[in-house]
Protein backbone atom coordinates (compact mmCIF):
# COMPACT_ATOMS: atom_id res chain seq x y z
CA UNK A 1 0.00 0.00 0.00
CA UNK A 2 1.43 3.65 -0.91
CA UNK A 3 1.76 5.81 1.49
CA UNK A 4 0.71 9.50 0.83
CA UNK A 5 3.10 12.31 0.64
CA UNK A 6 2.40 14.06 4.29
CA UNK A 7 2.54 10.12 5.35
CA UNK A 8 5.54 9.86 4.32
CA UNK A 9 6.60 13.11 5.44
CA UNK A 10 5.33 12.20 8.62
CA UNK A 11 7.15 9.28 9.20
CA UNK A 12 10.66 10.83 8.64
CA UNK A 13 9.44 13.25 11.31
CA UNK A 14 8.46 10.32 13.82
CA UNK A 15 11.34 8.05 12.76
CA UNK A 16 14.09 10.67 13.74
CA UNK A 17 12.33 11.78 16.94
CA UNK A 18 12.37 8.68 18.31
CA UNK A 19 16.30 8.27 17.41
CA UNK A 20 16.72 11.64 18.57
CA UNK A 21 14.72 11.28 22.10
CA UNK A 22 13.60 7.36 22.19
CA UNK A 23 16.00 4.99 21.36
CA UNK A 24 19.21 6.36 23.16
CA UNK A 25 17.43 5.95 27.10
CA UNK A 26 14.51 3.13 26.46
CA UNK A 27 16.66 0.51 28.16
CA UNK A 28 17.69 2.28 30.85
CA UNK A 29 13.84 3.62 31.30
CA UNK A 30 12.77 -0.33 31.61
CA UNK A 31 15.65 -0.98 33.90
CA UNK A 32 14.91 1.84 35.96
CA UNK A 33 10.59 0.91 35.92
CA UNK A 34 9.85 5.28 35.26
CA UNK A 35 9.43 7.12 32.20
CA UNK A 36 11.23 10.43 32.40
CA UNK A 37 8.25 13.67 32.49
CA UNK A 38 10.90 15.27 30.04
CA UNK A 39 10.20 12.15 27.69
CA UNK A 40 6.32 12.66 27.97
CA UNK A 41 7.06 16.71 27.71
CA UNK A 42 8.87 16.30 24.26
CA UNK A 43 5.78 13.85 22.90
CA UNK A 44 3.10 16.77 23.54
CA UNK A 45 5.60 19.45 22.52
CA UNK A 46 5.86 17.72 19.21
CA UNK A 47 1.98 17.44 19.60
CA UNK A 48 2.31 13.74 18.96
CA UNK A 49 -0.23 13.39 22.44
CA UNK A 50 -3.02 14.92 20.11
CA UNK A 51 -2.75 12.27 17.70
CA UNK A 52 -6.26 11.88 17.42
CA UNK A 53 -7.98 15.24 18.63
CA UNK A 54 -9.11 17.40 15.76
CA UNK A 55 -6.90 20.46 14.93
CA UNK A 56 -10.17 22.42 15.80
CA UNK A 57 -10.24 21.30 19.00
CA UNK A 58 -5.91 21.98 19.57
CA UNK A 59 -4.68 18.43 18.68
CA UNK A 60 -2.78 17.26 15.63
CA UNK A 61 -5.57 15.85 14.09
CA UNK A 62 -3.52 12.95 12.42
CA UNK A 63 -5.62 10.47 9.75
CA UNK A 64 -5.52 6.89 11.00
CA UNK A 65 -2.32 5.63 8.98
CA UNK A 66 -0.60 8.23 10.35
CA UNK A 67 -1.57 7.49 14.01
CA UNK A 68 -0.62 4.16 12.86
CA UNK A 69 2.69 5.40 11.83
CA UNK A 70 3.69 7.39 14.67
CA UNK A 71 2.38 3.70 17.19
CA UNK A 72 4.63 1.87 14.80
CA UNK A 73 8.22 4.44 15.50
CA UNK A 74 7.45 4.70 19.26
CA UNK A 75 7.01 0.90 19.09
CA UNK A 76 9.91 0.86 17.28
CA UNK A 77 11.64 2.67 20.46
CA UNK A 78 9.60 1.87 23.22
CA UNK A 79 6.70 -0.64 24.11
CA UNK A 80 6.34 1.41 27.61
CA UNK A 81 6.01 5.04 25.59
CA UNK A 82 3.83 4.03 22.80
CA UNK A 83 1.10 2.66 26.02
CA UNK A 84 1.24 6.35 26.92
CA UNK A 85 -0.20 7.57 23.54
CA UNK A 86 -2.23 4.20 23.30
CA UNK A 87 -4.30 5.12 26.69
CA UNK A 88 -3.79 8.56 26.54
CA UNK A 89 -5.47 8.54 22.90
CA UNK A 90 -8.15 6.17 24.09
CA UNK A 91 -9.09 9.04 26.56
CA UNK A 92 -8.83 11.70 23.77
CA UNK A 93 -10.77 9.80 21.55
CA UNK A 94 -13.95 8.68 23.90
CA UNK A 95 -13.73 12.30 24.98
CA UNK A 96 -14.01 13.45 21.09
CA UNK A 97 -16.34 10.99 20.79
CA UNK A 98 -18.81 10.83 23.55
CA UNK A 99 -18.02 13.50 25.74
CA UNK A 100 -20.56 16.26 26.68
CA UNK A 101 -19.68 19.70 25.02
CA UNK A 102 -18.60 20.45 28.31
CA UNK A 103 -16.24 18.02 29.32
CA UNK A 104 -15.31 18.85 25.81
CA UNK A 105 -14.44 22.11 26.90
CA UNK A 106 -12.82 21.02 30.02
CA UNK A 107 -10.91 18.62 28.75
CA UNK A 108 -10.29 18.25 25.37
CA UNK A 109 -7.92 20.91 24.41
CA UNK A 110 -5.55 19.79 27.38
CA UNK A 111 -5.87 16.47 26.49
CA UNK A 112 -4.77 17.55 22.42
CA UNK A 113 -1.84 19.38 23.65
CA UNK A 114 -0.89 16.80 26.80
CA UNK A 115 -1.36 19.27 29.10
CA UNK A 116 -2.98 16.40 30.81
CA UNK A 117 -2.58 12.75 30.20
CA UNK A 118 -5.09 10.65 30.45
CA UNK A 119 -5.30 6.98 31.64
CA UNK A 120 -8.06 4.14 30.74
CA UNK A 121 -9.61 2.31 34.26
CA UNK A 122 -11.28 -0.57 33.27
CA UNK A 123 -9.38 -4.35 34.25
CA UNK A 124 -9.75 -5.19 37.72
CA UNK A 125 -8.21 -8.43 39.62
CA UNK A 126 -10.85 -10.45 38.79
CA UNK A 127 -12.19 -9.07 35.40
CA UNK A 128 -9.91 -9.00 32.58
CA UNK A 129 -11.17 -10.34 29.12
CA UNK A 130 -15.14 -10.41 30.56
CA UNK A 131 -15.31 -6.33 31.54
CA UNK A 132 -18.77 -7.65 32.68
CA UNK A 133 -17.58 -9.04 35.98
CA UNK A 134 -16.17 -5.26 37.01
CA UNK A 135 -17.68 -4.72 40.52
CA UNK A 136 -16.14 -1.40 40.97
CA UNK A 137 -19.67 0.37 41.61
CA UNK A 138 -21.49 3.63 41.11
CA UNK A 139 -24.08 4.51 43.81
CA UNK A 140 -26.02 7.66 42.79
CA UNK A 141 -26.26 10.54 45.42
CA UNK A 142 -28.02 13.86 44.58
CA UNK A 143 -25.67 15.35 41.87
CA UNK A 144 -22.97 12.61 42.08
CA UNK A 145 -21.80 8.99 41.79
CA UNK A 146 -20.00 7.51 44.61
CA UNK A 147 -17.92 5.13 43.37
CA UNK A 148 -16.04 2.31 45.41
CA UNK A 149 -13.64 0.02 43.61
CA UNK A 150 -10.09 -1.31 42.91
CA UNK A 151 -8.97 -1.19 39.31
CA UNK A 152 -5.73 -3.06 38.39
CA UNK A 153 -2.73 -2.60 35.80
CA UNK A 154 -3.93 0.98 34.63
CA UNK A 155 -1.04 1.70 32.37
CA UNK A 156 0.33 5.51 33.57
CA UNK A 157 -1.89 5.00 36.02
CA UNK A 158 0.74 6.20 38.44
CA UNK A 159 1.23 9.92 36.53
CA UNK A 160 -2.09 10.36 34.61
CA UNK A 161 -4.14 13.31 35.23
CA UNK A 162 -7.61 11.94 34.53
CA UNK A 163 -8.90 8.66 34.90
CA UNK A 164 -11.66 7.27 32.30
CA UNK A 165 -13.13 5.10 34.98
CA UNK A 166 -15.95 2.18 34.54
CA UNK A 167 -17.87 0.95 36.76
CA UNK A 168 -21.60 -0.90 37.59
CA UNK A 169 -24.94 1.15 38.46
CA UNK A 170 -28.13 0.43 39.08
CA UNK A 171 -29.06 1.25 35.56
CA UNK A 172 -26.14 -0.72 34.10
CA UNK A 173 -22.09 -0.10 33.12
CA UNK A 174 -21.03 3.60 33.13
CA UNK A 175 -17.84 5.48 32.01
CA UNK A 176 -16.80 8.20 34.53
CA UNK A 177 -14.35 10.72 33.82
CA UNK A 178 -11.94 11.07 37.23
CA UNK A 179 -9.31 13.90 38.09
CA UNK A 180 -6.28 12.70 40.32
CA UNK A 181 -7.09 14.81 42.92
CA UNK A 182 -10.99 13.82 43.53
CA UNK A 183 -10.72 12.84 47.23
CA UNK A 184 -11.24 9.10 47.62
CA UNK A 185 -8.84 8.24 45.10
CA UNK A 186 -5.70 6.61 45.42
CA UNK A 187 -3.10 5.25 43.34
CA UNK A 188 -0.22 2.73 44.08
CA UNK A 189 2.27 2.03 41.57
CA UNK A 190 3.00 -1.32 40.48
CA UNK A 191 6.16 -2.74 39.80
CA UNK A 192 8.23 -5.73 38.56
CA UNK A 193 6.03 -6.41 35.21
CA UNK A 194 7.21 -8.83 32.54
CA UNK A 195 6.73 -6.38 30.25
CA UNK A 196 6.19 -2.45 29.23
CA UNK A 197 8.07 -1.59 32.79
CA UNK A 198 8.47 1.76 32.14
CA UNK A 199 4.78 2.26 31.56
CA UNK A 200 4.47 3.79 35.34
CA UNK A 201 1.77 1.39 35.69
CA UNK A 202 -0.81 1.53 38.94
CA UNK A 203 -3.59 0.19 41.21
CA UNK A 204 -6.75 2.29 41.71
CA UNK A 205 -8.30 2.56 44.98
CA UNK A 206 -11.66 4.09 44.86
CA UNK A 207 -13.03 4.50 48.34
CA UNK A 208 -16.23 6.75 48.26
CA UNK A 209 -15.47 8.49 45.22
CA UNK A 210 -17.46 11.81 44.51
CA UNK A 211 -17.87 12.32 40.80
CA UNK A 212 -20.28 14.93 39.91
CA UNK A 213 -22.95 13.41 37.30
CA UNK A 214 -21.34 15.60 35.04
CA UNK A 215 -18.39 13.64 34.25
CA UNK A 216 -20.70 10.97 33.14
CA UNK A 217 -19.25 9.77 29.72
CA UNK A 218 -22.37 8.38 27.68
CA UNK A 219 -25.61 7.75 29.02
CA UNK A 220 -26.06 4.62 32.29
CA UNK A 221 -25.78 0.94 30.31
CA UNK A 222 -23.63 2.25 27.61
CA UNK A 223 -20.35 1.88 29.58
CA UNK A 224 -19.14 -0.69 28.06
CA UNK A 225 -20.87 -1.58 24.89
CA UNK A 226 -20.31 1.89 23.05
CA UNK A 227 -17.58 3.62 25.39
CA UNK A 228 -15.41 0.87 26.77
CA UNK A 229 -15.51 -0.46 22.60
CA UNK A 230 -15.06 2.16 20.93
CA UNK A 231 -11.91 3.36 23.35
CA UNK A 232 -10.55 -0.32 23.20
CA UNK A 233 -10.48 -0.54 19.20
CA UNK A 234 -8.86 2.52 19.17
CA UNK A 235 -6.25 0.91 22.04
CA UNK A 236 -6.17 -2.34 19.42
CA UNK A 237 -5.64 -0.46 16.50
CA UNK A 238 -2.48 1.11 18.26
CA UNK A 239 -0.98 -1.78 19.91
CA UNK A 240 -1.05 -3.72 16.49
CA UNK A 241 1.05 -0.73 14.52
CA UNK A 242 3.28 -0.72 18.25
CA UNK A 243 3.74 -4.47 17.50
CA UNK A 244 4.82 -3.73 13.74
CA UNK A 245 7.26 -1.31 15.64
CA UNK A 246 8.72 -4.48 17.79
CA UNK A 247 8.58 -6.10 14.73
CA UNK A 248 10.71 -3.96 12.76
CA UNK A 249 13.09 -3.10 16.15
CA UNK A 250 13.98 -7.03 16.16
CA UNK A 251 14.59 -7.04 12.84
CA UNK A 252 16.90 -4.14 12.41
CA UNK A 253 18.74 -5.26 15.36
CA UNK A 254 19.37 -8.92 14.11
CA UNK A 255 20.90 -7.07 10.51
CA UNK A 256 23.26 -6.03 12.63
CA UNK A 257 24.09 -8.29 14.65
CA UNK A 258 23.82 -11.06 12.14
CA UNK A 259 26.38 -9.03 9.99
CA UNK A 260 29.44 -8.38 12.82
CA UNK A 261 28.91 -11.47 14.81
CA UNK A 262 31.05 -14.82 13.61
CA UNK A 263 30.73 -18.16 14.13
CA UNK A 264 32.49 -21.35 12.21
CA UNK A 265 34.45 -18.12 10.67
CA UNK A 266 31.94 -16.87 8.88
CA UNK A 267 29.28 -14.19 9.77
CA UNK A 268 25.69 -14.99 11.13
CA UNK A 269 24.02 -14.17 8.34
CA UNK A 270 25.65 -16.12 5.60
CA UNK A 271 24.07 -19.58 8.06
CA UNK A 272 21.26 -20.39 6.19
CA UNK A 273 19.03 -21.12 9.51
CA UNK A 274 20.00 -17.48 10.57
CA UNK A 275 18.37 -16.54 6.83
CA UNK A 276 15.50 -18.28 7.63
CA UNK A 277 14.68 -16.57 10.97
CA UNK A 278 15.73 -13.00 8.76
CA UNK A 279 13.33 -14.19 6.07
CA UNK A 280 10.15 -14.93 8.39
CA UNK A 281 11.25 -11.28 10.17
CA UNK A 282 11.15 -9.25 7.07
CA UNK A 283 7.39 -11.10 5.72
CA UNK A 284 5.76 -10.66 9.21
CA UNK A 285 6.66 -7.07 9.17
CA UNK A 286 5.20 -6.52 6.04
CA UNK A 287 2.27 -8.33 6.18
CA UNK A 288 1.91 -6.62 9.70
CA UNK A 289 2.29 -3.27 8.05
CA UNK A 290 -0.26 -4.09 5.36
CA UNK A 291 -3.04 -5.67 7.69
CA UNK A 292 -2.74 -2.12 10.02
CA UNK A 293 -3.00 -0.03 6.49
CA UNK A 294 -5.74 -1.78 5.81
CA UNK A 295 -7.21 -1.67 8.69
CA UNK A 296 -6.43 2.29 8.78
CA UNK A 297 -7.82 3.21 5.70
CA UNK A 298 -11.18 1.18 7.10
CA UNK A 299 -11.42 3.30 9.87
CA UNK A 300 -11.13 6.95 8.16
CA UNK A 301 -14.12 5.81 5.66
CA UNK A 302 -15.68 5.00 8.77
CA UNK A 303 -16.64 1.69 7.75
CA UNK A 304 -17.98 -0.93 10.16
CA UNK A 305 -15.39 -3.60 9.15
CA UNK A 306 -13.24 -1.36 10.26
CA UNK A 307 -13.65 -2.91 13.71
CA UNK A 308 -13.22 -6.48 12.54
CA UNK A 309 -10.21 -6.14 10.54
CA UNK A 310 -9.03 -4.51 13.20
CA UNK A 311 -8.86 -7.26 15.61
CA UNK A 312 -7.41 -9.33 12.82
CA UNK A 313 -4.19 -6.60 12.42
CA UNK A 314 -3.78 -6.63 16.20
CA UNK A 315 -4.15 -10.33 16.12
CA UNK A 316 -1.36 -10.94 13.24
CA UNK A 317 1.06 -8.25 14.52
CA UNK A 318 0.64 -9.39 18.25
CA UNK A 319 1.78 -12.72 17.42
CA UNK A 320 4.42 -12.04 14.60
CA UNK A 321 5.62 -9.54 17.00
CA UNK A 322 5.98 -12.27 20.08
CA UNK A 323 7.55 -14.63 17.27
CA UNK A 324 10.18 -12.32 15.71
CA UNK A 325 11.00 -11.49 19.29
CA UNK A 326 11.73 -15.24 20.13
CA UNK A 327 14.12 -15.61 17.46
CA UNK A 328 15.61 -12.28 17.63
CA UNK A 329 16.66 -13.19 21.23
CA UNK A 330 17.79 -17.03 19.16
CA UNK A 331 19.74 -14.88 17.30
CA UNK A 332 21.59 -12.74 19.50
CA UNK A 333 22.39 -16.35 21.98
CA UNK A 334 23.22 -15.29 25.39
CA UNK A 335 24.06 -11.85 24.38
CA UNK A 336 19.98 -11.59 23.46
CA UNK A 337 19.29 -12.42 27.22
CA UNK A 338 21.54 -9.61 28.44
CA UNK A 339 20.45 -6.21 28.73
CA UNK A 340 22.98 -4.95 27.33
CA UNK A 341 20.94 -5.54 24.29
CA UNK A 342 17.43 -4.23 23.47
CA UNK A 343 15.97 -7.80 22.11
CA UNK A 344 15.57 -9.13 25.52
CA UNK A 345 13.06 -5.73 26.79
CA UNK A 346 11.70 -6.58 23.04
CA UNK A 347 10.84 -9.85 23.90
CA UNK A 348 9.07 -9.80 26.93
CA UNK A 349 7.08 -6.38 25.38
CA UNK A 350 5.98 -8.62 22.82
CA UNK A 351 4.21 -11.16 25.12
CA UNK A 352 1.88 -7.96 27.01
CA UNK A 353 0.68 -7.43 23.34
CA UNK A 354 -0.91 -10.77 23.31
CA UNK A 355 -2.75 -10.05 26.01
CA UNK A 356 -3.41 -6.17 26.52
CA UNK A 357 -6.39 -4.67 24.86
CA UNK A 358 -8.01 -8.02 23.91
CA UNK A 359 -5.84 -11.66 24.45
CA UNK A 360 -5.12 -13.61 21.72
CA UNK A 361 -8.10 -15.45 22.52
CA UNK A 362 -10.48 -12.99 22.80
CA UNK A 363 -9.24 -11.99 18.91
CA UNK A 364 -9.97 -15.47 18.10
CA UNK A 365 -13.03 -15.91 19.31
CA UNK A 366 -14.47 -12.58 17.20
CA UNK A 367 -12.58 -13.11 14.05
CA UNK A 368 -14.06 -16.79 13.79
CA UNK A 369 -17.19 -15.60 15.01
CA UNK A 370 -17.09 -13.05 12.22
CA UNK A 371 -15.91 -15.73 9.43
CA UNK A 372 -18.84 -17.93 10.43
CA UNK A 373 -21.29 -14.96 10.31
CA UNK A 374 -20.47 -14.64 6.86
CA UNK A 375 -20.73 -17.71 5.81
CA UNK A 376 -23.88 -18.34 7.38
CA UNK A 377 -25.40 -15.00 5.88
CA UNK A 378 -24.30 -16.37 2.42
CA UNK A 379 -26.26 -19.26 2.79
CA UNK A 380 -28.94 -17.97 3.89
CA UNK A 381 -29.29 -15.20 0.92
CA UNK A 382 -28.66 -18.71 -1.34
CA UNK A 383 -31.39 -20.48 0.42
CA UNK A 384 -33.61 -17.36 0.34
CA UNK A 385 -32.66 -17.67 -4.20
CA UNK B 1 -38.43 5.08 6.21
CA UNK B 2 -38.49 1.93 4.26
CA UNK B 3 -35.07 1.79 2.48
CA UNK B 4 -33.93 2.62 5.77
CA UNK B 5 -35.27 -0.31 7.13
CA UNK B 6 -34.22 -2.72 4.60
CA UNK B 7 -30.76 -1.35 4.63
CA UNK B 8 -30.78 -2.73 8.48
CA UNK B 9 -32.75 -5.82 7.93
CA UNK B 10 -29.38 -6.30 6.10
CA UNK B 11 -26.63 -5.23 7.94
CA UNK B 12 -28.08 -7.14 11.15
CA UNK B 13 -28.61 -10.30 8.78
CA UNK B 14 -25.15 -9.89 8.07
CA UNK B 15 -23.30 -9.93 11.72
CA UNK B 16 -25.89 -12.38 13.89
CA UNK B 17 -25.58 -15.22 10.73
CA UNK B 18 -28.24 -14.39 8.44
CA UNK B 19 -31.13 -14.96 10.74
CA UNK B 20 -34.37 -12.73 9.77
CA UNK B 21 -34.88 -10.27 12.75
CA UNK B 22 -38.35 -8.55 12.82
CA UNK B 23 -38.99 -5.02 13.23
CA UNK B 24 -40.19 -4.75 16.59
CA UNK B 25 -38.11 -7.91 17.74
CA UNK B 26 -35.53 -6.84 20.47
CA UNK B 27 -31.94 -7.02 18.68
CA UNK B 28 -30.03 -6.51 22.20
CA UNK B 29 -32.26 -7.91 24.70
CA UNK B 30 -32.50 -11.80 22.75
CA UNK B 31 -28.72 -11.94 22.37
CA UNK B 32 -27.88 -12.54 19.15
CA UNK B 33 -25.13 -9.66 19.20
CA UNK B 34 -21.28 -9.95 20.54
CA UNK B 35 -19.48 -7.00 22.05
CA UNK B 36 -18.13 -5.60 19.34
CA UNK B 37 -21.81 -5.31 17.42
CA UNK B 38 -22.48 -2.04 19.17
CA UNK B 39 -19.73 0.44 17.51
CA UNK B 40 -20.49 -2.01 13.97
CA UNK B 41 -23.74 -0.97 14.38
CA UNK B 42 -22.74 2.95 15.39
CA UNK B 43 -20.77 3.04 12.33
CA UNK B 44 -23.24 1.78 10.13
CA UNK B 45 -25.47 4.07 10.82
CA UNK B 46 -22.89 6.52 10.74
CA UNK B 47 -22.02 6.17 7.08
CA UNK B 48 -25.41 4.55 5.64
CA UNK B 49 -27.39 7.41 6.78
CA UNK B 50 -25.15 10.30 7.39
CA UNK B 51 -25.75 10.77 10.77
CA UNK B 52 -23.78 11.40 13.38
CA UNK B 53 -24.50 9.30 16.61
CA UNK B 54 -23.88 11.29 19.79
CA UNK B 55 -23.21 11.57 23.72
CA UNK B 56 -27.66 12.88 23.38
CA UNK B 57 -28.59 9.54 21.00
CA UNK B 58 -27.19 6.88 23.69
CA UNK B 59 -30.35 5.84 24.45
CA UNK B 60 -31.37 2.36 24.68
CA UNK B 61 -35.02 2.57 23.12
CA UNK B 62 -32.93 4.35 20.08
CA UNK B 63 -31.04 1.18 19.04
CA UNK B 64 -33.93 -1.54 20.69
CA UNK B 65 -35.83 -2.62 17.31
CA UNK B 66 -35.19 -2.02 13.79
CA UNK B 67 -38.13 0.62 13.96
CA UNK B 68 -36.58 2.42 16.51
CA UNK B 69 -33.38 2.37 14.43
CA UNK B 70 -35.59 3.87 11.79
CA UNK B 71 -37.21 6.49 13.56
CA UNK B 72 -33.74 7.78 14.97
CA UNK B 73 -32.55 7.79 11.79
CA UNK B 74 -35.37 10.33 10.71
CA UNK B 75 -35.41 12.34 13.10
CA UNK B 76 -31.46 13.03 12.83
CA UNK B 77 -31.82 13.43 8.84
CA UNK B 78 -34.98 15.71 9.18
CA UNK B 79 -33.62 18.91 9.85
CA UNK B 80 -31.17 19.02 7.51
CA UNK B 81 -33.03 17.90 4.52
CA UNK B 82 -35.65 20.85 5.41
CA UNK B 83 -32.52 23.22 5.58
CA UNK B 84 -32.03 22.05 1.43
CA UNK B 85 -35.67 22.58 0.71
Amino acid sequence: MELTLQQQRLRTEFRQFVDAHVVPGANAWDRQELMPPEVVRQLANHGYLGAVVPVSKGGAGFDSVEFGLLNEELGRGCSSLRSLLTVHSMVALTMSRWGTEDLKTQWLEKLGQGQAIGAFALTEAEAGSDAREITTEAIESGDDFVLTGHKKWITFGQTADLFLVFARSRRGHCAFVVERNTPGLVTTPVHSMLGTRASMMAELRLEQCRVPKRNLVGAPGFGLSHIASSALDCGRYSVAWGCVGIGQACLESCLQYAGQRKQSGVLLREHQLIQRMITQMVAGVKASRVLCCHAGQLRDAGDPASIIETSIAKYFACTTAAEIARDAVQIHGANGCSSEYPVERFYRDAKIMEIIEGSNEIQEIAIAQSACQAVAQAQSVAAAD
Amino acid sequence: MEQAKEKLRDFLGRHIGGRVIGDDEQIFAAGFVNSMFAMQLVLFLEKNFQIAVANEDLEIKNFQTINAMAELIERKTAPSRNNSH
